[in-house]
């Protein structure tokens, strides 16, 4: 029997279906809702875990190879549900416990500090506890429980904090304090909105008439399907000018199908076309997993800090300011993949110039939900020109730092990255900080980071200090 | 059809802000002593007419299903108070025809 209860706590699927049954019955759901939702959350997990070995074989591993082998350099996609996807199946047990940590913290943080979010972006909160096993374990030498208590700890600190430095541009565009923001691009978002207040009281890209077809790459199978098609063609058709069809197959591991090694034959553009094509099947996949899970986990972690917090925020994901500004949002979106262009061409020069950084390519998904509340940000201070600084100034920062940011991830796979700007920093401060503190001081570092905000509000109900 | 059963609420990547409308709109329910409606969220990828009676998606998502027979749409995506006022306006409406938008 207690191997059994053992297992099923080291299993990570099983440990967050036992988790959403808890929250389910916490809540008091009748008996088939309870079940209903366990199952689904399992169900999850798997979904999710299939979702990894899709983008693996059928897609990342030929792009990483075939960029590889063209230009010399490795090319990074940067896409959180594709890395988070692979990282979970070597960390998926370190990155449940962190979140389930790092939520209850999370409210203990909102009850006695007077940074008082409540960070409801479930799958970002999923993603970042899996970024910070992977620094905290394998480079912090952390494991077991403290890396548990460690990585709890700072996803806490940084689920009510990046709602914090954001919340006087978002009063300005939600007209409340009543909500805040939660996602972790917010430093991507802090740094446009100061931009934007360089152009205080400017026109804003509301008065504009501003064409709406471009939203359909909302749609993000249709976004992912674009980007990824067009970056395979590119670099397939470069790899087959420079002649990789005469090369030896055997010398690719993962090209078998481009090379003709099989019976068929096959076009090396209809091979790209697919190839792109199947990035977009594996995130739907893995999106439908984490959908699953975060759909049953959200509703319960929100009830009981309503309870617990009386008077606290919470903090919503990116879309909740798009209705505000919906010009803003496309020319966020926009301006930023521009930046995010612009910055590849500098990232190509200092790789030529002999700084051997990976080249992050610019991803449709990041540019438009990250640039896109960047733009908005933007011009809640400052108006078009805000807009137009701030998303570009950010595009340019989530090309920068996830390419800084690749050393510290050593321990994962490089065809793709963490893309939005919270976890760029907190993986440069934190990953560099664990390759040089290791065990137990880094542990206290980290309890240390999560205690500061309530030492510093002297322990006060947030509810006093609103 | 003509009674909602279900209710479908929807953005980009059907993870983070139409999970927060879709609690929303199980409070509301709940408030104006509504039952027997299933809630349930999704991503613009996956949306279709046939998945719902009723459709509660945010302003800027409103252009990609302005073809849905039953829409209800939220100018102040997070407010109780819009929400209540709109979803009462359209479970008062018997007609096959929802289109809530101001």
């Amino acid at each position: 029997m207690l191997d059994f209860i053992l297992n099923i706590l080291a299993t990570p699927a099983m440990l967050v279906g036992l988790l959403a049954m808890v929250g389910l019955i916490l809540q008091k759901k009748p008996v088939e809702d309870v079940i209903k939702g366990t199952i689904k959350t399992i169900v999850g997990f798997l979904v999710l875990s299939a979702g990894a070995g899709v983008i693996q074989t059928e897609s990342l591993n030929a792009f990483g190879e075939l960029f590889n082998w063209t230009f010399n350099m490795t090319g990074t996609v940067p896409n959180n549900e594709a890395i988070v996807a692979m990282a979970l199946t070597k960390f998926g047990l370190d990155t449940s416990y962190i979140m389930v940590i790092g939520l209850i913290l999370n409210i203990v943080l909102a009850r006695f500090s007077k940074m008082h979010y409540i960070f409801l972006t479930g799958h970002h909160s999923l993603y970042m506890a899996c970024m910070l096993a992977v620094l905290l374990g394998p480079l912090g030498g952390l494991s077991g429980f403290t890396l548990w208590l460690a990585g709890g700890c700072l996803l806490a600190f940084i689920s009510a904090f990046s709602p914090w430095f954001l919340h006087s541009s978002m009063e300005k565009i939600v007209e409340t304090d009543e909500l805040g923001f939660g996602h972790f691009g917010g430093f991507g978002y802090w740094v446009a909105a100061q931009c934007g207040k360089l152009f205080k009281g400017g026109k804003s890209t509301e008065d504009l008439d501003f064409p709406q077809r471009l939203t359909f790459l909302r749609d993000t199978t249709v976004s992912i399907g674009i980007t990824m098609v067009v970056f395979f063609l590119v670099v397939t058709a470069v790899a087959v000018g420079k002649g990789i069809l005469k090369q030896d197959p055997s010398q690719f591991a993962n090209l078998a199908e481009l090379m003709g090694a099989g019976d068929t034959k096959t076009h090396w553009a209809v091979w790209a076309i697919k190839r792109g094509l199947n990035f977009a099947g594996a995130v739907y996949i893995i999106l439908s997993g984490v959908r699953l899970i975060v759909g049953e986990l959200v509703p319960a972690f929100k009830g009981i800090a309503e309870k617990l917090v009386p008077g606290a925020v919470p903090a919503i994901d990116c879309p909740v300011v798009f209705p505000y500004a919906p010009n803003a949002v496309l020319i966020g979106f926009l301006v930023s993949f521009l930046g995010g262009v612009v910055g590849l061409i500098v990232l190509i020069a200092l790789n030529n110039a002999g700084l051997g950084l990976a080249l992050i390519l610019p991803g449709v998904v990041p540019h438009f939900f990250c640039g896109a509340s960047a733009g908005v940000f933007g011009n809640a201070e400052g108006g078009i020109k805000g807009c137009v600084l701030g998303a570009f100034v950010h595009g340019l920062i989530i090309t920068f730092l996830p390419a800084l940011c690749m050393p510290v991830f050593d321990a994962l796979d490089k065809g793709s990255t963490f893309s939005d700007a919270d976890f760029s920093w907190m993986a440069l401060l934190f990953g560099n900080l664990a390759k040089v503190v290791k065990g137990v001081p880094l542990l206290i570092i980290c309890v240390v980071v999560f205690l500061l905000p309530m030492v510093l509000s002297g322990f006060k109900n947030g509810q006093e200090n609103k | 059809m003509a009674k909602i059963h279900k209710i479908m609420c929807c953005c980009g990547s059907g993870l983070g802000s139409s999970l927060m409308v879709q609690m929303n709109i199980e409070k509301a329910l709940k408030n104006l002593g509504i039952g027997g409606v299933e809630v349930d969220h999704t991503s613009l990828s996956e949306i279709s007419v046939r998945s719902a009676d009723l459709f509660v998606v945010g302003k800027d998502i409103a252009p990609r299903i302005k073809d849905y027979p039953r829409v209800v749409v939220l100018n102040k995506i997070m407010s109780m108070k819009e929400l209540t006022e709109k979803l009462e306006q359209a479970f008062a409406i018997e007609g096959d025809e929802i289109h809530i938008a101001r």
